[in-house]
């Protein structure tokens, strides 16, 4: 007895066919909702007369920007870059300060000194649990502007600070610039690096110590000093001046609550992150650190951060990414990063959809970005595997 | 755990403790020095702010604005209602856990006492909290709502046990799971047509809209996270560009977004009000977080699973409704419990960018009361409004973290 075995099933049973006729039908749906945006998009901009296109990037600003040279006569697209570079600089100053902070009471939850393992939780659990936009409220209207002083009677620490609700004073370099300091640092930087390596190679091929860290460091501080004196650098000290703080750098009120609260509350999830990063290194890391002699400081240094550094690197990416997108608050508080460069805009007539597309855009991409390069440090500091 | 197996033993003395933890080497002793005194500093002086200093009278007097913003004194009932209902309903789940835990034989906790005292201790900031609340007010109202929602949640939790801990027809818990699920729509649906949602304001926004977003987002989120994982290449697509746009967008900008330009996008006879553009951003913000989350879930599954179901006759349908997704979403309830705080604490970002009148908008606005104005009392309404709001989520994170340990994810 025979069955004729038919190759293929019918169409209606096919697996291959009906997924790609679900696949089609929700891609259809899909289709179908995102044409009627569309649609009533066009229909309503058309019968209001809004323009959907993006030449407003070339009409005039019609606002200024406090603490950016910046003319209002400039067109929109200018706007944009000041704020793209603003929304930059609150990120990576946040970056590196919550990094600083995180890190040191990450291991402080973990020190054995009570005091400070108490302290840390304290921080942590603290700053982790409130709205970060209370925080940044906080801070705003209630340390800045209602504790710092008036500039007429501010505080000036040392001389070398001042502070006051007009602003915070910071010392800054003078006489040179900015490009030939990034050249310095370079400079310094690639000897330091060179030197390091050096050191390091003789280390292993002798035995003596490397040192690499005292000789490329000092390299590194000569090269920036002499270099300094030798293009005619100084230092600006800021002092008040009637009703404005001359000298130095001055740094906006708003800028600084952005900043303190954006690093501390970031802070605070990284502490967490480093805390359990260290955890999960095997405890017997630390206690063949321990049977080398290595004392606490080097036992952090050299064996436990590097591991856990890399457990660490992930979730830290998360918390960069989170803090570019939490700087965004600053719209809220006068802050003219990239969200509030657009509301202002907005604000001033330029069309409302082109411009948050735009400003969604940048968003999408700074993270774009951001994760890259989360991911090329990780593939870097991946453990080798044979 | 009794007195005699807390103390240390008796070679190492208080004096012997402090030298260990508190003046090891010197560099010990520094920090132990600087940072005792900062924290003794900073807390003297936030108890003499608290207890001293403090004008609390902008609180007492603002306590409803705050709490629930505008909302008619007359229809204040209703929340009173819709509270004792969700203690009820909270109740009744507690119950049926605890039964189900009765029948396996896997409850802990033998005496009642020791439950009680457990619960207690858990939720003490939780209880202070509402207490303190409670103290604050000077109407009967808050109190008989208090009295109803304890009484509503141990009479859940009775009939849930009762109801958990017996073989019942499976009609019965179909009905059952239906009616729980049913009561949150029951309670939305009650409360809106008291006050429609557009006016909901104050904390009772904060929390409402953070619950209706995670509950919202649910199938969104899971089917994202299904499509992400799916061989099927065009879904996987799909599924991958929403969520990737979505979570390199700020909340804040989405938030803006659906004020100023949803109006272009969708007729104006149906354009929703700020309350509900507010949950709708939040839902689909938080799909996209979810999905994710769920992603985690369905990848620690063991393959080893969906393989038995299919050699059981499992359609990969019904394999993945009733063996994979179950215990996927299990494995990680403590991070959607997580999600769920950072939502709740996003909320405030509604005030900011919607003009809705949620608690910490409400905080900043009643310092310009004329009785209010001018004084710097920013300061307590905002300490009033973080503290809610930490105590929220510090108690949440720290329920989450138990569950963690109780369900051993982190273990693996």
């Amino acid at each position: 007895m025979t069955t004729t075995v038919r190759s293929r099933p019918r169409f209606y049973r096919d697996v291959r066919i009906l997924t790609w006729a679900f696949q089609l039908l929700v891609f259809a749906v899909v289709a179908a909702v995102g044409l009627w945006l569309w649609g009533n998009f066009r229909r309503n901009t058309a019968s209001s007369g809004i323009p959907t296109s993006f030449d407003f990037l070339s009409n005039p600003t019609t606002f200024s920007i406090p603490g950016a040279d910046f003319s209002p006569n400039e067109p929109v697209r200018n706007a944009y870059i000041v704020g793209l570079i603003n929304t930059l600089r609150v990120s990576i100053v946040g970056i590196v300060f919550a990094t600083i902070v995180g890190v040191l009471v990450g291991i402080g939850r973990l020190a054995q000194n009570w005091v400070v393992s108490r302290l840390s939780t304290v921080y942590v659990e603290l700053f982790r649990n409130l709205p970060l936009l209370v925080l940044l409220t906080f801070i705003f209207l209630g340390v800045v502007l209602q504790f710092l002083p008036a500039i007429a009677d501010s505080w000036t620490p040392l001389g070398w600070f001042v502070f006051s609700n007009r602003g915070i004073g910071v010392p800054w370099y003078d006489g040179i610039s900015g490009w030939s300091l990034v050249g310095l640092v370079a400079v310094g930087g690639l000897g330091w690096w060179l030197i390091a390596r050096w050191r390091r190679k003789v280390h292993e091929r002798t035995g003596r110590p490397s040192r690499g860290v005292l000789l490329g460091g000092g390299f590194f501080v000569l090269a920036l000093v002499l270099g300094w004196v030798a293009l005619g650098g100084g230092i600006t000290l800021p002092a008040v001046d009637g009703r404005q703080i001359a000298g130095g750098i001055r740094v906006d009120p708003s800028f600084f609550a952005l900043l303190i609260a954006l690093s501390v509350y970031t802070a605070s999830h990284i502490a967490e992150i480093v805390r359990g990063a260290i955890q999960a290194i095997p405890k017997g890391q630390s206690e063949a650190a321990m049977a080398l002699a290595l004392k606490g400081f080097q036992r952090m240094w050299y064996v436990i951060l590097p591991q856990a550094m890399r457990v660490a690197i992930p979730p830290l990416g998360n918390q960069y990414l989170n803090l570019i997108k939490n700087s965004s608050l600053g719209a809220g508080f006068a802050y003219f990063e990239l969200t509030n460069v657009t509301q202002v805009t907005v604000g001033n007539g330029s069309p409302a959809v082109p411009a948050f597309f735009l400003t969604l855009l940048f968003y999408v991409v700074l993270s774009l970005v951001t994760s890259a390069i989360v991911n090329i440090a990780n593939r870097r500091f991946k453990v080798v595997e044979r | 755990m009794s007195a005699d197996a807390m103390r240390p033993p008796s070679r190492s003395g208080p004096s012997e403790w402090m030298r260990r933890n508190l003046f090891r080497t010197w560099y010990d002793t520094v920090l132990t020095v600087v940072f005792g005194a900062l924290a003794l500093y900073v807390l003297a002086r936030a108890i003499v702010f608290v207890f001293v200093d403090a004008r609390w009278e902008i609180i007492e007097v603002n306590l409803k604005l705050l709490m629930v913003g505008r909302w008619p004194s007359e229809e204040l009932t209703t929340i009173a209602v819709a509270v004792a209902m969700t203690g009820l309903l909270i109740g009744l789940v507690a119950g049926l856990v605890r039964g189900r835990q009765v029948r396996a034989g896997t409850a802990v906790r033998p005496s009642i006492g020791s439950r009680l005292a457990d619960l207690a201790g858990r939720f003490s900031l939780l209880i202070g909290t509402a207490l303190l609340l409670l103290a604050l007010t000077d109407t009967a109202g808050p109190w008989t709502m208090a009295i109803a929602t304890l009484v509503a949640g141990v009479v859940g939790r009775l009939v849930g046990g009762w109801l958990g801990s017996r073989f019942l027809p499976r009609w019965v818990t179909r009905l059952g799971a239906l009616l729980i699920v049913a009561i949150p729509f029951v309670v939305f649906f009650y409360l809106n047509r008291a006050v429609p949602l557009a006016a909901w304001e104050g904390f009772f926004f904060n929390i409402t809209a953070a619950m209706a977003g995670i509950l919202l987002c649910f199938p969104l989120g899971v089917l994202l996270a299904l499509a992400r994982r799916s061989r099927l290449r065009l879904l996987q697509s799909m599924s991958i560009v929403y969520i990737e746009f979505v979570r390199g967008a700020p909340l804040f900008v989405l938030l803006l977004m659906a004020n100023v330009s949803l109006e272009f996008f969708v007729p104006a006879a149906i354009a929703p009000s700020k309350v509900v553009r507010a949950i709708t951003v939040f839902t689909l913000f938080t799909a996209a977080y979810l999905a994710e989350i769920v992603r985690g879930g369905l990848q620690s599954v063991p393959r080893g699973q969906e393989e038995a179901a299919t050699a059981l006759g499992l359609s990969p349908f019904k394999s993945m409704l009733l063996i994979v997704l179950p215990q996927a979403l299990r494995n990680v309830i403590p991070a959607q419990i997580g999600q769920f705080i950072s939502l709740f604490k996003d909320t405030t970002l509604a005030g900011l960018a919607l003009g809705i009148l949620d608690m910490l908008s409400a905080a900043q606005v009643i310092t310009q009361q004329p009785a209010f104005r001018g004084q710097g009392l920013i300061i307590e309404t905002l300490v009033f409004v973080g503290f809610l709001f930490w105590v929220g989520s510090f108690t949440m994170s720290r329920e989450s973290q138990r569950l963690e340990r109780k369900i051993g994810v982190g273990e693996r």
